[in-house]
């Protein structure tokens, strides 16, 4: 049985925000479910009393103090912006929840 | 169709949780150096962290974590010993990342509580959560009819507030609160606006945002135990408001829930306009954030012995700071009570701490003031008069140079502009008139213009004095001493009381 | 001897002697990439006009008697995964084309202050993503030991256009083995410095948590030369080392390794090894011994998993990573005729602006992390880091340093492995280890395998900021091996 079906790569796609043909839903269907069995092997490990590590290292505590910096101007805020209106990045309709 | 309130509530118990978000007024923002300064043209509070440009990288504000501990602190929470931030991943262009840096099953603060008075009694929220997390940007919709984001041709996204520290505090879902549901949740939001006050924290303004409120609220029938679906009210911007979308929530679901109808878990947004909610976009899937420990900061390990420093450095909280007032003022709880939901116990206060007697000070706020205050809708401590100006009022009022009716005209001159309670004084002329021989001549012309009256009290009919007291007040135009007529009066006509 | 022969060491002192002027190195390395780029392709970006400015602005510094450090004026290839203000910045990327970033990364800004002079931008696989820079969107990168072969991945064009002589030295970032990789094939020296030991601020970022800006040169020294100039703390990067940077200067100027414990990894060799990447990799463990090392197997059997563990984290990280990429702030915006939605913009966007490796890890990384999958993917590979991070620990109390092949094989041909992401992947097989445990790792050239001639390398592990060891080891290995070959390695790119 494969690890992963098509509707499932059809799903990520779309929390991914990756518009895929049905061609590269296919494709990817079947390389996702080699990777995924492969990858499966980290269950091997048996880890079952040790702890998750979310960073190489064990640092802790850095913080900035609340000290403004420079900002940058609207200009170079927006220069590589495709599309500008009133000094905002224009951006098309947004579907979605009222803010 | 809604149900009435009254018969919603005999059919159904409420639940309550409120998810409420505050606004740090830190200098800089959560994760970068970029200033916080409201209104500010859009996008020059900007910068590479803020705007996520390929590349930058988060650190995060000292200051910001300080004032969540306290915050966490005020509410009687637990501080985690080791907490981390996560990432909520989701597409929003509002949103810069695309994921919105927060924190997930390790909040800094957890397992608190707030109570707040409601007619009297003492409801305890328990709160469980208290994190940080970073604001978004702010889109204006372009086109379409409303300005509204449904029908829009396009929006514009100004960044100037993406990356705003903001702290979300989370209650546990409150049971038990019965009629006063929608009272219980507004008087939860103004503590927490009154212990954000009293710490410092933040500006708590409603209607800058920098306290938003999300009101979720179930229903369950009556002598059922089972929590019915709840649903989560947004855009509820005002304290009111906070009330009125608990009320219209409960009406609504109660009617849907009468008709046999099901309650669906969903997002609504209140309105100002109508008071209702409506439903928000039904999600076509079910959000998945798919949480994550966030690479881009470590861990947050606050010292114990700082926490106790910051706990033991923790202003009095509003609360208890009432509850000595009331005490040194003498107020019943209802009084008290009156002056919390008018706003009015920091005004009184330093009007006190000017010079003032309590009872002195309570009076005017509570009445001038806040009658001039109501005809205006505004806010009274926006009115334009100083705790010190009345303090000075109450003063002139002890020493006998002003009577109550002259103080109200000095109190109007000082709202009206007109200078200090000691400069409207002298401009319109408001002094008592304490020169005896000028009072006399008063008091002889008002005895030959009311002889019939004067008759009456040489004859022992001493309550026919008020009306002549009344006629010399009448002819000084409100500035004589009436004590010190009736007094006069009396004398002149030989009589005693 | 001309310039572009020379060590970046030697061409500093020149420069700092007034021998020779920075706009001359410049000039003679600008004239070799003319000469050699139509072939190598290891470069994005090249502006001689703007290289030549910053050539001349450093040596009016250096007339000014201004202090500068060793590598003034040296010339130097710039990984195009660093933001730099006066270049545009793609990570090989279509979604990022012709992208100038406001702000210049911090190793950039670094090597500015320290007056290297940027030669242009190089070639990688599209975000890091890759082993052989075939992921590139713009062009494939050769090995000049071999045009048909690559030249490790991702930061290929940064070990081509070092391997080539058309820079002395160059910036890679290392989060799975693109820096190690590409040094070993290539027959350089690669250094993935302690993970925090190196600003990761304007740093496209590919996985946060493993990402790591290091040094590629032709010799030890220099690569230590260019290490000390772009580490150490940066308050801008909250993983950054509070902590002074490890003398790596002096361990590669001090290649004395008597007495040192040096640990062979038993899991690092056999099934599936090239055979001249083995006898290579024997015959330089027995150099170590001879050089007075003492040498001791080491098991550290759950190193076999960090595969499949990087596998899960890397993509998890880079599908959130990449999620800024949405055609509102900058870059591509593909489809915005006015009656699509954003949601519809950004989607089509992304399906055009990224290339097939890019999506193949986002969708990965969104599965591992998807509620009902995160436990049994991204949780459990999570343990398995701190698994091998203590089997480091364990290693690391009997032994300064660990050894192993950097990679199985020599550089594969193009095209090779194009179309079998889990074959590319085992390029990494043996660097993945430290990337996890956030250690110190080099790769430096060992010989060539005698079945293709092609480079083999060392990889030297050692502790969290004990970089100055692998600096020492690897200076020990290279000049043993220099006596004995009588000059380094890659006398020349052959195939040039």
């Amino acid at each position: 049985m494969s690890a992963i079906t098509r509707d499932e790569v059809a799903h990520l796609a779309r929390l991914s925000r990756l518009a895929l043909t049905d061609d590269e839903l296919d494709h990817y269907a079947t390389q996702l479910d080699a990777i995924i069995e492969a990858v499966a092997k980290v269950a091997e490990v048996a880890a079952e009393d040790v702890p998750p590590s979310s960073h190489a290292l064990p640092l802790t505590n850095v913080f900035r103090a609340d000290e403004v910096r420079q900002c940058l101007t609207p200009e170079q805020a927006l220069s590589g912006a495709p599309a500008v209106e009133d000094d905002r990045f224009r951006v098309p309709r947004i579907l979605g929840e009222e803010a | 169709m809604t149900m009435v309130y009254d018969e919603a509530l005999d059919r159904f118990e409420p639940v309550l949780g409120l998810e409420t978000h505050v606004e740090l007024g830190t200098r800089s923002k959560m994760f970068c150096g970029c200033k916080t300064t409201f209104g500010a043209p859009p996008n020059t509070q900007v910068c590479p962290t803020c705007l996520a440009f390929p590349g930058s990288l988060p650190v995060a504000n000292a200051a910001a974590i300080e004032s969540t501990i306290r915050i966490g602190l005020a509410l009687n929470c637990s501080i985690a010993e080791w907490c981390r931030f996560a990432r909520k991943n989701y597409f929003y262009p509002d949103m810069p990342k695309n994921y919105q840096i927060s924190q997930y099953d390790e909040p800094l603060c957890f397992d608190g509580y707030v109570d707040v008075e409601v007619e009297g009694q003492t409801v305890r929220i328990e709160i469980e959560r208290v994190h940080l997390e970073e604001d978004t940007g702010k889109s204006t919709h372009v086109g379409g009819a409303t300005g509204r984001i449904h029908g829009a041709d396009y929006s514009i996204v100004d960044y100037n507030r993406a990356g705003i520290p903001l702290v979300e505090i989370v209650t546990k879902p409150i049971p038990g609160t019965d009629r006063l549901a929608p009272e219980v949740a507004k008087a939860y939001v103004t503590e927490l606006r009154e212990i954000m006050r009293s710490l410092g924290v933040s500006d708590v303004r409603m209607e800058e945002g920098s306290l938003r409120c999300d009101v979720n609220v179930s229903l369950m029938p009556r002598g059922s135990s089972e929590w019915g679906t709840r649903t989560e009210t947004k855009n509820v911007n005002s304290l009111r408001s906070v009330e009125r979308a608990v009320r219209s929530e409960i009406e609504r679901q109660a009617a849907v829930l009468a008709d046999g109808g099901k309650i669906i878990q969903e997002t609504r947004h209140f309105h100002e306009d109508t008071g209702t909610t409506t439903s928000g976009r039904s999600k076509e899937e079910a959000q998945d954030y798919r949480y994550f420990p966030e690479p881009d900061l470590v861990p947050i390990a606050p010292d114990t012995a700082w926490v106790a420093e910051l706990k033991a450095a923790l202003p009095e909280l509003p609360s208890v700071r009432r509850k000595r007032l009331q005490a040194e003022w003498g107020l019943s709880d209802l009084d008290m009570q009156a002056m919390h939901n008018a706003d009015a116990i920091d005004l009184v206060e330093a009007t006190v701490a000017a010079g003032a007697p309590a009872a002195d000070a309570r009076k005017w706020w509570m009445g001038e003031l806040a009658r001039r205050a109501n005809e205006t809708g505004a806010a009274l401590a926006d009115l334009p008069i100083s705790p010190a100006q009345i303090a000075r009022v109450t003063e002139l009022v002890a020493s006998g140079a002003l009577n109550d009716k002259l103080a109200r005209e000095v109190l109007e001159g000082v709202l009206a502009g007109e200078g200090t309670p000691d400069e409207v004084v002298d401009k319109r002329g408001l002094q008592i008139v304490s020169d005896e021989g000028e009072l006399l001549a008063i008091i002889d012309q008002v005895l030959a213009g009311n002889a019939d009256a004067a008759e009456k009290v040489r004859s022992g009919k001493i309550a026919a004095a008020g009306a002549l007291v009344g006629g010399v007040m009448k002819a000084s135009r409100g500035k004589a001493d009436a004590a010190r007529a009736r007094q006069l009066i009396l004398e002149k006509l030989g009589v005693s009381e | 001897m001309s310039l572009i022969r020379k060590t970046a060491a030697e061409l500093g002192s020149m420069i700092a002697g007034g021998e020779v002027s920075a706009v001359e190195v410049a000039e003679a390395h600008l004239d070799r990439m003319a000469e050699v780029e139509p072939k190598v392709q290891a470069f994005l970006h090249i502006d001689r006009e703007t290289t030549l400015e910053q050539a001349r602005a450093v040596d009016a510094r250096l007339r000014a008697g201004e202090k500068l450090g060793p590598l003034a004026g040296v010339p130097i290839a710039h990984k195009d995964i660093f933001t730099t203000r006066d270049m545009p910045t793609t990570a090989a990327s279509k979604i990022l084309e012709g992208w100038r970033p406001p702000y210049d990364a911090t190793v950039t800004a670094r090597l500015r202050e320290a007056g290297l002079v940027f030669l242009g931008k190089t070639n990688l696989d599209e975000f890091a993503m890759g082993s052989s820079t075939e992921n590139s969107a713009y062009q494939v990168t050769r090995n000049p030991w071999d045009l048909t072969k690559i030249p490790g991945g991702s930061s290929g064009g940064s070990s081509a256009a070092v391997a080539a002589y058309e820079a002395p030295l160059s910036t890679g970032t290392d989060t799975g083995g693109s820096i190690r990789q590409p040094a070993s094939v290539t027959g350089i020296v690669g250094m993935k410095p302690t993970y925090g030991g190196s600003s990761r601020y304007g740093l496209i970022a590919f996985a946060s948590s493993l990402d790591t800006p290091g040094p590629f040169a032709r010799n030890v020294l220099d690569a230590a030369l260019l290490h000390e100039a772009f580490s150490g703390h940066d308050p801008m990067d909250s993983t950054s080392i509070d902590a002074p940077v490890p003398s790596v200067v002096e361990a590669a100027k001090n290649p004395d390794i008597a007495g040192m414990r040096i640990g062979v990894v038993k899991e690092f060799a056999g099934e599936g090894y090239q055979a001249g990447v083995l006898a290579r990799y024997h015959e330089a463990v027995q150099l170590l011994e001879s050089l007075g090392a003492k040498v001791v197997e080491v098991s550290c059997p759950s190193f076999t998993t960090a595969l499949p563990a990087y596998y899960l984290i890397a993509p998890s990280e880079c599908s959130s990573n990449l999620a800024r990429f949405d055609a509102m702030r900058y870059g591509l915006r593909v489809g915005d005729d006015g009656t699509r939605s954003a949601e519809e913009v950004m989607a089509l966007t992304r399906a055009a602006g990224f290339g097939a490796e890019v999506k193949r890890r986002i969708m990965l990384g969104t599965y591992a992390l998807s509620s009902g999958y995160y436990d049994a993917y991204y949780g459990q590979a999570q343990k398995v880091r701190t698994v091998i991070s203590r089997e480091f620990e364990a290693a690391y109390q009997q032994v300064d340093v660990l050894v192993s092949p950097t990679t199985p094989t020599t550089a594969f041909g193009i095209g090779e492995r194009a179309d079998d992401p889990i074959a590319m992947y085992l390029a990494d097989l043996c660097t993945i280890p430290s990337n996890l445990a956030g250690n110190a790792a080099m790769s430096v050239p060992v010989g060539l395998a005698d079945e293709d001639n092609l480079p083999v390398g060392l990889q030297i592990m050692a502790p969290v900021l004990a970089d100055d060891r692998c600096y020492r080891v690897g200076a020990a290995v290279e000049k043993a091996l220099e006596s004995r070959w009588g000059g380094p390695l890659l006398k020349e790119a052959p195939s040039l």
